[in-house]
């Protein structure tokens, strides 16, 4: 088949009566910044949450690099290199910064528990090699200050980008961001935006961003895909997306501006 | 803060578990006294050659004594042994978050695999008279297999059903141990069997390699059989001590810690459910194997419905006042809750010995036993009903320190540490 990173094959997934995506299809390329966007109660979590296979649709498919993830255990998913961050911060309240980060290496590392019981040796190794690539993510993210806290005591902003370093710790080629500056002022928003750029730039990650800030989708997607009560409205470039009117009316004309 | 923290040079350094100098110091300090702590000091007694004219070697009578007799050495004992199951216990519920009232069962396997392996035949029981470095390993492994036994039914389960079914788990321990093939193992109900001692042996000949149950020698030191053992489990816990410390810091303890906090959340970002809950029962219940196996060679004696649900729940006691998910918490609460009751048994004791004075009017105020008073403790050991006996307000107070600690701290005594040591580092200002 095609070359595609991600390819989603008409999925529809349904809670009872509830119909949250319905036969939505979309790609993704290597590099890409695609953003969905959609009014509130869209499906766009969903299809994060069926995208780490948390929740399995019932019909369609998921292909990544044209092989089907359906199936597979969220945790086989991270491994592929697909990674998250989620809408209510998801973070290891009780463990650190530096902790989290480098549970989000866990699929990077090997030691067993019996080479981590006795420290010395493998174990050890690990540790340090992967405490150097986490204090890079720190370093990126700008957080150095608040390495050794644990995360449930720091502002909302910045555990917004502790779970975005926790995503990066994974080395992804797939970062999913569930509204990545919902609830942030106009500075912490630009700091984001300006993480995400150098993501995509300096890294080469491609990203599926979920957003109702439309000022920030217009500006950094590179393509865009429009839900409305699980069902896909229209898709394609943002200047284009600015312009529908099945888009607008959807929006009931307002935001799209933004 | 007028001193500034120290910054780390590398994250080796900030890794280790004493970073600072200050750390390590504190802790030899804290390790060489609990070495001691069964000695009398000077711990030679007999004179040195030519030097017997120095006024520790005088009279014969120690400097310092710390334990004493060998009933404190007996309790301290178990704070060790029972240490060693409260960090396994630990690892399961205060780390990995999965809360278990089943420990006591998986004591009960490591004692009775021990018993069996190691103990002697005769016509009640069986018995294969293996050396320790057998039966002792034997005691965790089997432990740690049935936990992976079961695991796949508790995995299944959160929180409040973890705990029932795991709860359950006693009640068939101890249906097990009553039926035909588990007396052959633990004796008859009610009357158990003997348990062997520590000897090491190298294989079953007949003089240990090193004898642990008789007094003796060790280079110039006399021993009693009780040193020896505490020798022994204190070696042992310091050593799992250790393994939990490094569980924690590393990939297996992060994966477990993560799904404590968020378990959806942490699959998503490739921590395996099923595998790490796994490992968290089999850890947990191979320290579990150890103690329950160690735990029974203090009293020399094998009882299997001594595995209960209380014993079960005093290990939750031990991490909620300790505070649990922290290893330093999980030892403090095991001192803590083996060590105050027999505080508490010792002052009822001196104050039913005391007559007369302010002493005298404190016993009456709180003893009964005597005349005319309105005491609310029972002088006698057993008691029923009111007033109630010390083992009796032993209980009671428990319930309202885990009521308390639940409440007010609950990081337990732990958290309480943390704080009285950050103010003092924050001395004089308050932040
Ligand atoms: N676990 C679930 N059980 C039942 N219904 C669900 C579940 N998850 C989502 N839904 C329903 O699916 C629909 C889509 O929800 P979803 O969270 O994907 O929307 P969204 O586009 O992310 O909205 P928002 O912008 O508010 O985040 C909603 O009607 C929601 O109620
Ligand atoms: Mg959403």
């Amino acid at each position: 088949m095609s070359e595609h990173l991600l390819v989603v094959d008409d999925i529809t997934l349904r809670f009872g009566g509830v119909t949250a995506i319905d036969g939505v299809g979309f790609h993704v390329d290597e590099g890409e910044l695609f953003s969905i966007i959609g009014p509130n109660g869209a499906g766009k979590t969903s299809i994060f949450n069926t995208l780490s296979q948390v929740y399995r649709p019932q019909e369609g498919d998921i292909l990544w690099k044209g092989e089907s993830i359906m199936g597979m255990r969220p945790d086989k998913v991270a491994e592929l290199g697909i990674a998250r961050t989620f809408q209510n911060i998801e973070l290891f309240a009780n463990m650190t910064v530096v902790d989290n980060l480098l549970t989000g290496r866990h699929v990077r590392m090997n030691s067993s528990w019996l080479s981590g019981a006795l420290w010395f040796g493998p174990a050890k190794k690990e540790e340090m090699e992967n405490r150097r690539k986490v204090e890079d993510i720190i370093d990126f993210l700008e957080i150095e200050q608040y390495r050794k806290l644990p995360v449930a005591l720091l502002p909302y902003g910045i555990q917004k980008r502790v779970e975005l370093g926790r995503a990066l710790a994974m080395d992804p080629v797939l970062l999913l961001l569930d509204e990545p500056v919902a609830g942030m002022n106009q500075e912490e928003t630009e700091d984001m935006a300006r993480f995400i750029l150098d993501i995509r730039r300096e890294l080469g990650i491609a990203m599926i961003m979920v957003e109702h800030d439309m000022g920030l989708v217009m500006d950094i997607a590179d393509r865009i895909l429009v839900l409305d009560f699980g069902q896909k409205i229209a898709q394609g470039l943002p200047d284009d997306i600015q312009q529908n009117p099945d888009v607008i009316a959807a929006y009931l004309g307002g935001e799209l501006t933004g | 803060m007028y001193r500034r923290p120290k910054l780390y040079t590398s994250y080796e350094q900030e890794t280790q578990l004493l970073p600072t100098w200050t750390q390590k110091g504190l802790a030899g300090a804290f390790i060489a006294v609990l070495f001691l702590l069964p000695f009398d000091i000077p711990v030679i007694t007999d004179p040195i050659p030519g030097l017997g004219w120095l006024p520790i070697f005088g009279d014969g009578i120690p400097v310092v004594r710390f334990l004493g007799d060998g009933e404190w050495i007996r309790v301290t004992s178990q704070v060790l042994v029972l240490a060693i199951a409260a960090l396994g216990l630990n690892l399961l519920s205060g780390v990995a978050g999965q809360v278990s009232l089943g420990h006591a069962f998986f004591m009960g396997v490591g004692a009775c695999t021990a018993a069996y392996l190691g103990g002697h035949a005769d016509s009640q029981v069986w018995g294969h008279s293996l050396p320790i470095w057998i039966w002792l390993p034997g005691a965790g492994i089997a432990a740690a297999l049935v936990g992976i036994i079961v695991s796949p039914v508790a995995v299944r389960v959160r929180g409040i059903y973890l705990a029932i079914v795991t709860l359950g788990l006693v009640f068939v321990g101890i249906h097990l141990g009553n039926m035909s093939f588990g007396r052959k193992i633990a004796g008859p109900p009610s009357l158990g069997r003997e348990f062997q001692d520590l000897d090491i042996r190298l294989w079953k000949e007949e003089t240990p390699l090193i004898n642990m149950s008789d007094d003796g020698r060790w280079l110039f030191f006399d021993v009693t059989e009780e040193q020896k053992r505490y020798l022994f489990f204190l070696v042992l816990a310091i050593g799992f001590t250790v393994l939990a410390k490094n569980l924690v810091r590393t990939r297996t303890g992060r994966a477990w810690q993560a799904i404590r906090d968020r378990d959806i959340a942490a699959e998503v970002m490739g921590v395996p459910d099923f595998k790490s809950k796994l490992e968290a029962f089999a850890i947990s219940s191979f320290f579990a194997g150890i103690a329950g196996a160690l735990v029974v060679s203090l009293s020399g004696h094998l009882l299997s419905d001594e595995f209960n649900l209380f014993f079960s729940v005093e290990f939750i006691a031990i991490l909620l006042i300790g505070g649990a998910g922290t290893t330093s918490g999980a030892l403090i609460g095991t001192f803590f809750v083996i060590m105050i009751p027999r505080f508490v048994e010792e002052f009822t004791r001196w104050l039913a010995d005391a007559e007369g004075g302010v002493s005298g009017a404190v016993a009456n105020a709180i003893l009964t036993g005597g005349e005319g008073d309105f005491g609310f403790v029972s002088s006698g050991i057993e008691s029923q009903g009111w007033p109630l006996s010390v083992a009796d307000w032993n209980v009671v107070l428990f319930g309202v320190l885990i009521i308390v600690f639940l409440i007010f701290e609950p990081l337990g005594l732990f958290g309480i540490w943390i704080k009285v040591r950050n103010y003092w580092k924050g001395w004089p200002f308050s932040y």
